[in-house]
């Protein structure tokens, strides 16, 4: 190929970069704007000045709240899940019974099933023994649908050690517990920090179960809050913006700092086919 | 402790959770479409009323027809995400990280990306009408309150959002080919798209069949970002099957026939799994 072929080609490239990434950097230059900038100037210019104002502004008046409860619901609901699904696939591998297939089946049916139509029993449900509005409701549910999709990539690992560990473990009398929660789940690190990091992307974005489970400020997650928020800001454009940036900057650090962990789980989340 | 108990004790916590919040309420889905009820009162048995009414609503089928079209879309901008994959595994520097500023979108909640592209399709300041205006477009349409290029609308963040998922698992495909390969056929005279057309895309098509399947099921499951940036509309012009459930049970109390639609949802995307996988079954597994 030619020295013009290889150009196109990069220009190619270079244009689905720039449509993949330029709304995100909009997004960032009109959070750091006022009103009147966004309306009079370019939307393409930098800041005439830097307005960070706009962020502390938004943080106290309740984005803040949002922040923290996203938090805490995506860091327990990844706890529950991944020792949950360990668990699980830990007797489905590696012990020998009747039933293992069959139950792993209903595990990997759950992957295909469209959540919306569990949505207004799931509602019904929660009503009649009172997690309405509790954040309760949220992590159990989280911890449920992803179990299917976070067994799924652990099973490729679990099939993968080699039965000596455990032979090993358990001739030097280690009881069953101890092999599984000093053996096997430290050796499972590497694959349950990459589940880990599916985990956080899915509870971080979700929204439909908390739009639909709670109803008070105080349990919102960001994804919900936010939505609220901007219809609350209608016309501040730098107010919104700021949200917005707030809501998705601790995916895309997560993403900085361990892409390869993100590529891995994106990939291995897709051959679910 | 014996080992019935010890595989009891470690598959419960996940059994129950996934029976409970995942199997019984699809169950009872199909149940509740049996009931009138409002939600909170008591429920009325009606037979089969919902599902019949189901079946000749208008809007419902214009909500499949709706999830089906954009289907359609997904299924057709695959090729865009190949063609682009091939390009970025024929030895181009840089791969690495192109494909990372491809995948940023991906990360994005739903919610966020509807909330931005509100924004851009903004008829006074967007972003879209800005540019559009450079090349000296005078009257751009009414992006997301035109009820005849709505859903084209929406379809865009959607190709945004999904582009470096659907690029990154292509490229990992191709990357997995081996050189000796694309070697031997070089060697015979073959074109850079007699390479990518008659060896590299036979030689990936149980990836590429897939990500069919994802396409067209993620498709019927659409519900985030549609509720978040047209709420269905305008008139019902972007309403899916998900929303339209939504609002029938969360707008309108109607839970009994709101359960009907939702079952009807679980059903349509079941058989279209189904008939999908039967057709792009391999019925020679090409091997290198």
């Amino acid at each position: 190929m030619g020295r013009i072929g290889y150009f196109l080609l990069y220009l190619s490239l270079g244009f689905v970069a720039v449509f993949q990434i330029f709304p995100i950097v909009w997004l960032f230059l009109f959070s750091l704007k006022d009103n009147r900038e966004i309306f009079a100037g370019s939307p393409f210019a930098l800041p005439s000045e830097i307005r960070w104002e706009n962020y502390l502004r938004v943080w106290e008046g309740g984005i803040g709240t949002y922040f923290w409860n996203s938090i805490w619901i995506t860091g327990v609901s990844i706890l529950f899940t991944l020792l949950f699904a360990s668990m699980a696939v830990f007797v489905i591998t590696r012990m020998k019974w009747k039933l293992s297939k069959l139950v792993l089946g209903l595990f990997m049916v759950g992957l295909m099933i469209p959540i919306h139509s569990a949505l207004i029993p799931l509602f019904s449900m929660f009503l009649s023994v009172n997690l309405i509005n509790n954040p309760l409701a949220i992590v159990i549910t989280y911890t449920a649908y992803n179990l299917p999709i976070t067994m799924m990539i652990l099973l490729g690992f679990y099939y993968t050690i080699p039965r000596e560990i455990e032979e090993a473990a358990i001739i030097d009398g280690a009881s069953l517990h101890r092999l599984f929660f000093r053996i096997l789940l430290p050796i499972s690190a590497p694959v349950l920090s990459t589940t880990a990091i599916i985990n956080m992307i899915y509870n971080w974005n979700e929204f439909v179960f908390v739009n639909t489970f709670i109803s008070s400020d105080r349990y919102k997650t960001l994804t919900v809050g936010i939505n609220n928020f901007v219809g609350q800001y209608m016309t501040d454009w730098g107010a919104i913006g700021a949200t917005l940036v707030i809501s998705v900057l601790p995916i895309i650090i997560a993403f900085i700092f361990f892409s390869n962990k993100v590529v891995e789980g994106i990939s291995s989340s897709a051959v679910k086919g | 402790m014996s080992n019935k108990w010890f595989i009891t004790l470690y598959l419960l916590p996940a059994l129950l959770l996934v029976g409970i919040l995942i199997f019984i309420p699809l169950v009872l889905t199909g149940y509740y479409g049996l009931m009138r009820w409002d939600g909170i009162g008591a429920m009325e048995f009606i037979g089969l009323t919902n599902y019949i009414n189901v079946m000749q609503d208008g809007m419902f089928w214009q909500s499949a027809g709706h999830s089906g079209l954009l289907a359609v879309f997904s299924t057709l901008s695959l090729a865009i995400y190949l063609a682009v994959s091939m390009i970025l595994a024929s030895k181009i520097k840089g791969s690495d990280l192109l494909r990372k500023i491809y995948l940023l979108p991906m990360l994005l909640s739903s919610v966020a990306i509807a909330q931005l592209w509100i924004k851009i399709y903004n008829p006074s300041n967007g972003m879209l009408n800005e540019i559009l205006a450079w090349f000296g477009v005078q009257n751009p349409p009414l992006w997301l309150a035109d009820p005849n290029i709505v859903l084209y609308s929406i379809f865009i963040p959607i190709l945004w959002q999904y582009a470096g998922f659907y690029i990154l698992i292509y490229y990992a495909a191709l990357k997995n080919i081996p050189e000796s390969i694309i070697e031997a056929a070089k060697i015979d005279g073959a074109s850079p798209f007699q390479i990518a057309y008659r060896i590299k895309l036979p030689l990936i098509m149980g990836v590429v069949k897939v990500t069919i399947v994802l396409a067209i099921v993620g498709s019927l499951k659409y519900f985030d970002l549609i509720y978040v940036m047209t709420g269905g509309g305008p008139n019902g012009a972007s309403e899916v099957m998900a929303s339209y459930m939504y609002k029938l049970a969360f707008g309108t109390n109607n839970f009994g026939y709101g359960s009907a639609v939702g079952f009807m949802l679980l059903i349509i995307t079941l058989i279209v799994t189904v008939i999908i996988r039967k057709v792009t079954a391999d019925k020679e597994e090409l091997q290198y």
